[in-house]
C-alpha cells in the first residue's frame, strides 16, 4: 500500500504533551552589510533568550532553516557553527534543509522534540544570508530548489516557474495582472507599519505594473526580495510556559507534506498539492475550521503564490481568491488579514528564515503587541504557511492564544 | 552552471538529445524524465525506455527577461510547459517564433539546439527545444535572413 503519509496508530498524533512558544526574536530582513551569518543568528537568538528571561546554557536543542549557507557563503556545518558563537557547546545544533521552506521544516522539527517528552526548551531558528552574491549569482542558487536537471538546466527561473503557475492560472480562472498587483500593494501597505520589514514604502497598482518584467507574466514588484535576516522562537512544554511568560501561544496543530519538485510532473499547475495535504492534516490535528482563523501569514514569494494558497489552504474555492483582493478583504480589518507584517514581498525573504519569521509575526499578532496599526483585533488564531520551492515541500502551523 | 564536472552533462545527454522517458507496460502511463520505478503500479508495474514523438502543445509559457547567470545573455527566451501527445510535460524553451505569438494551446514540435555555454571554454551543452510545428519559423528565419542581408548592405 502507499504512504499516506499518515499518523501514528496510537490516536492523538502519539504526542506526549502540548507545546507552546514561549519567546520570539526577530532582526529586520533587507541588506546587512555589516552583518553576516553568524551575527544575525546572534541577534535573532539573543532577543528570544532575554525576552525568556533565560540563560542560554537552558536551551536543550537548537534546530534552525537555512537552506544555502554553502552556496551564499561557502559554509556548511552551520548548525554547530552557530551554536558555537552563541557560546553554548555542547548544546546540540541541527541546521535543516527544505530551500525557502527551511524554517518551518525546523520548526516541525523543533516541535517534535518537545511534543515527544525529549526536550523541555528548545530554540528553533531561521538564518539566511543572501546578499554577499551578486543577484544573477543568488538567483541561480535559488534555481536549486526546484528540479536541478530538468527545469534550471533548461533555462528556467525561480520566478520563471511560478509565472507559468500565474500564466495558466489566468488562462483557466481569468486573473487579471492589475489584480495581482493588488497583491503586492497590500503586502507593501502593510510592510510599511512593520518597522523590521525589507520594504516600508507604499505602492500603487500602477506602480506593479510598470515595473520591468522578470518573467512574464510577473513584473518585479510581483517578486519578493532577496534578503538577509534571521528569526528565532523558544519552544517548551505548555505546562511549564509560564516559567518563561505570561502570554504562552500555543502550537494547535503543524504538519509538512511533499510534492514533485518539479512542476512539469504536476497535473493541475494550479494548486500546490503539498498545501492541500498539509492543511488538511494541521486543521484536523487543531480540530479547528477554516472559519475560526483570524489572521494567515502565506507565503507569497511571488503574487500568484499568495492568491495559490489561500485557495489550497481551504479558504477559498480554486479560482475564488483574487475576488477578496478586488473587495479589499485581505487587509488588516478585512475578512481574512493576509501577511500583517508585509509578507515576503514587502516584509522580505531570507530563504531559511522566512518560515520562522512568520511564527514570529502570529505570536506578536496573538498577544496583541503588533506595531505601526497593523493589529487585527482580538485575534485568537493564526495560521503560518510556509512553501519550499515551487510547492515540493510545505509547513502549515496553526497557533492559538487559549 | 554551478555544477560542471563533464560526467554529470553527459549521463542525461541521451535523454536530452532524443527525449527518452519511461513507460510502464502495466498501467500504460508515460513518465518524463525517466523512473526507475512506476509511482502508480510500484511493484506491479513494466517498466521500459521509451523514445517520445516529440509533438505536443503548450500547456503553459513565459518569457524569461531575467535569467540565471548561465542564461542571462540568452534573454528574453521563452519557457513553455509542453504537454506531448504521449501525455507527461516537459519543461523547455519554445524557439524559432516572437514570444507574442506563443500560446496556450498551440502545437509545437521537438528540435535539437544548443542550451547552454559554460564559461572559459567549458561545455558547449545540447539538448531539445520545441518550435511551432506549422512553418511559421521558416517565414521568421526568412525576415531574420534578410533584416541581415539589408544590415550587411548598408555597412
Amino acid at each position: 500500500m502507499r504512504g499516506t503519509g499518515g499518523f501514528s496508530k496510537r490516536g492523538d498524533h502519539g504526542l506526549k504533551r502540548e507545546v507552546a512558544i514561549v519567546a520570539v526574536g526577530a532582526t529586520r530582513f533587507g541588506e546587512h552589510w555589516s552583518k553576516g551569518l553568524k551575527d544575525l543568528a546572534w541577534e535573532a537568538g539573543v532577543q528570544a533568550v532575554e525576552e525568556a528571561g533565560i540563560s542560554g546554557k537552558d536551551i536543550q536543542y537548537i534546530v534552525f532553516g537555512n537552506m544555502s549557507g554553502g552556496m551564499f557563503e561557502g559554509q556548511e556545518h552551520v548548525g554547530a557553527l552557530v551554536a558555537d558563537f552563541l557560546g553554548l557547546n555542547p548544546v546540540p545544533a541541527t541546521r535543516v534543509e527544505a530551500a525557502c521552506a527551511s524554517g518551518g521544516v525546523a520548526f516541525f522539527q523543533g516541535y517534535l522534540a518537545v511534543a515527544s517528552g525529549m526536550y523541555d526548551l528548545v530554540a528553533v531558528g531561521g538564518v539566511e544570508k543572501m546578499t554577499d552574491v551578486e543577484p544573477g549569482q543568488a538567483t541561480e542558487i535559488l534555481s536549486a530548489a526546484m528540479d536541478y536537471e530538468w527545469e534550471a538546466y533548461f533555462g528556467a527561473t525561480f520566478p520563471g516557474v511560478y509565472a507559468l503557475m500565474a500564466t495558466r492560472y489566468m488562462h483557466d480562472y481569468g486573473l487579471k495582472p492589475e489584480t495581482l498587483a493588488k497583491v503586492a500593494v497590500k503586502n507593501h501597505y502593510h510592510g510599511s507599519m512593520n518597522p523590521l520589514a525589507h520594504f516600508r514604502n507604499r505602492m500603487t497598482v500602477e506602480d506593479v505594473l510598470s515595473s520591468p518584467i522578470v518573467a512574464h507574466p510577473l513584473r518585479r514588484n510581483d517578486c519578493c526580495p532577496v534578503s538577509d535576516g534571521a528569526a528565532c522562537v523558544l519552544l517548551a512544554p505548555l505546562d511549564e510556559a509560564h516559567k518563561y511568560t505570561d502570554t504562552p501561544i500555543i502550537v494547535k496543530g503543524v504538519a509538512q507534506a511533499s510534492d514533485t519538485l518539479s512542476l512539469l510532473e504536476r497535473r493541475d499547475i494550479c494548486t500546490l498539492n503539498a498545501t492541500v495535504q498539509a492543511a488538511e492534516k494541521a486543521f484536523a490535528m487543531a480540530k479547528l475550521a477554516r472559519r475560526d482563523v483570524d489572521l494567515v501569514e502565506v507565503h507569497d514569494c511571488f503574487t500568484i503564490a499568495e492568491i495559490l494558497a489561500l485557495e489550497d489552504l481551504g479558504f477559498c474555492a480554486k479560482g475564488e481568491a483574487f475576488k477578496l483582493y478586488e473587495e479589499g478583504e485581505t487587509y488588516v480589518g478585512g475578512r481574512l488579514p493576509v501577511n500583517t507584517d508585509g509578507g515576503l514581498k514587502a516584509g522580505g525573504h531570507a530563504v531559511g528564515a522566512t518560515g520562522v519569521k512568520q511564527l514570529v509575526e502570529i505570536v506578536k499578532q496573538l498577544r496583541g503587541e503588533a506595531e505601526g496599526g497593523r493589529q487585527v483585533d482580538e485575534a485568537e488564531i493564526g495560521l503560518a504557511h510556509n512553501v519550499g520551492g515551487s510547492g515540493a515541500t510545505a509547513v502549515v502551523t496553526i497557533l492559538s492564544r487559549r | 552552471m554551478s555544477v560542471s564536472g563533464v560526467p554529470r552533462h553527459w549521463r542525461s545527454q541521451r535523454e536530452r538529445y532524443r527525449l527518452l522517458g519511461t513507460y510502464c507496460e502495466n498501467c500504460g502511463t508515460s513518465f518524463f524524465p525517466r523512473r526507475k520505478i512506476c509511482p502508480k503500479c510500484r511493484r506491479k508495474g513494466r517498466t521500459r525506455e521509451v523514445e517520445f514523438s516529440g509533438r505536443g502543445r503548450v500547456f503553459s509559457y513565459t518569457v524569461i527577461h531575467v535569467g540565471s547567470k548561465t542564461f542571462d545573455e540568452y534573454a528574453p527566451y521563452v519557457i513553455g510547459l509542453i504537454e506531448l501527445q504521449e501525455g507527461p510535460r516537459v519543461l523547455s524553451q519554445i524557439v524559432d517564433c516572437k514570444p507574442e505569438d506563443v500560446h496556450i494551446g498551440m502545437e509545437v514540435e521537438v528540435c535539437f539546439r544548443k542550451l547552454f555555454e559554460q564559461e572559459d571554454g567549458g561545455i558547449i551543452s545540447y539538448g531539445f527545444k520545441f518550435r511551432p510545428v506549422d512553418d511559421s519559423w521558416v517565414e521568421y528565419y526568412g525576415k531574420l535572413l534578410a533584416e541581415k542581408k539589408a544590415r550587411t548592405a548598408q555597412t
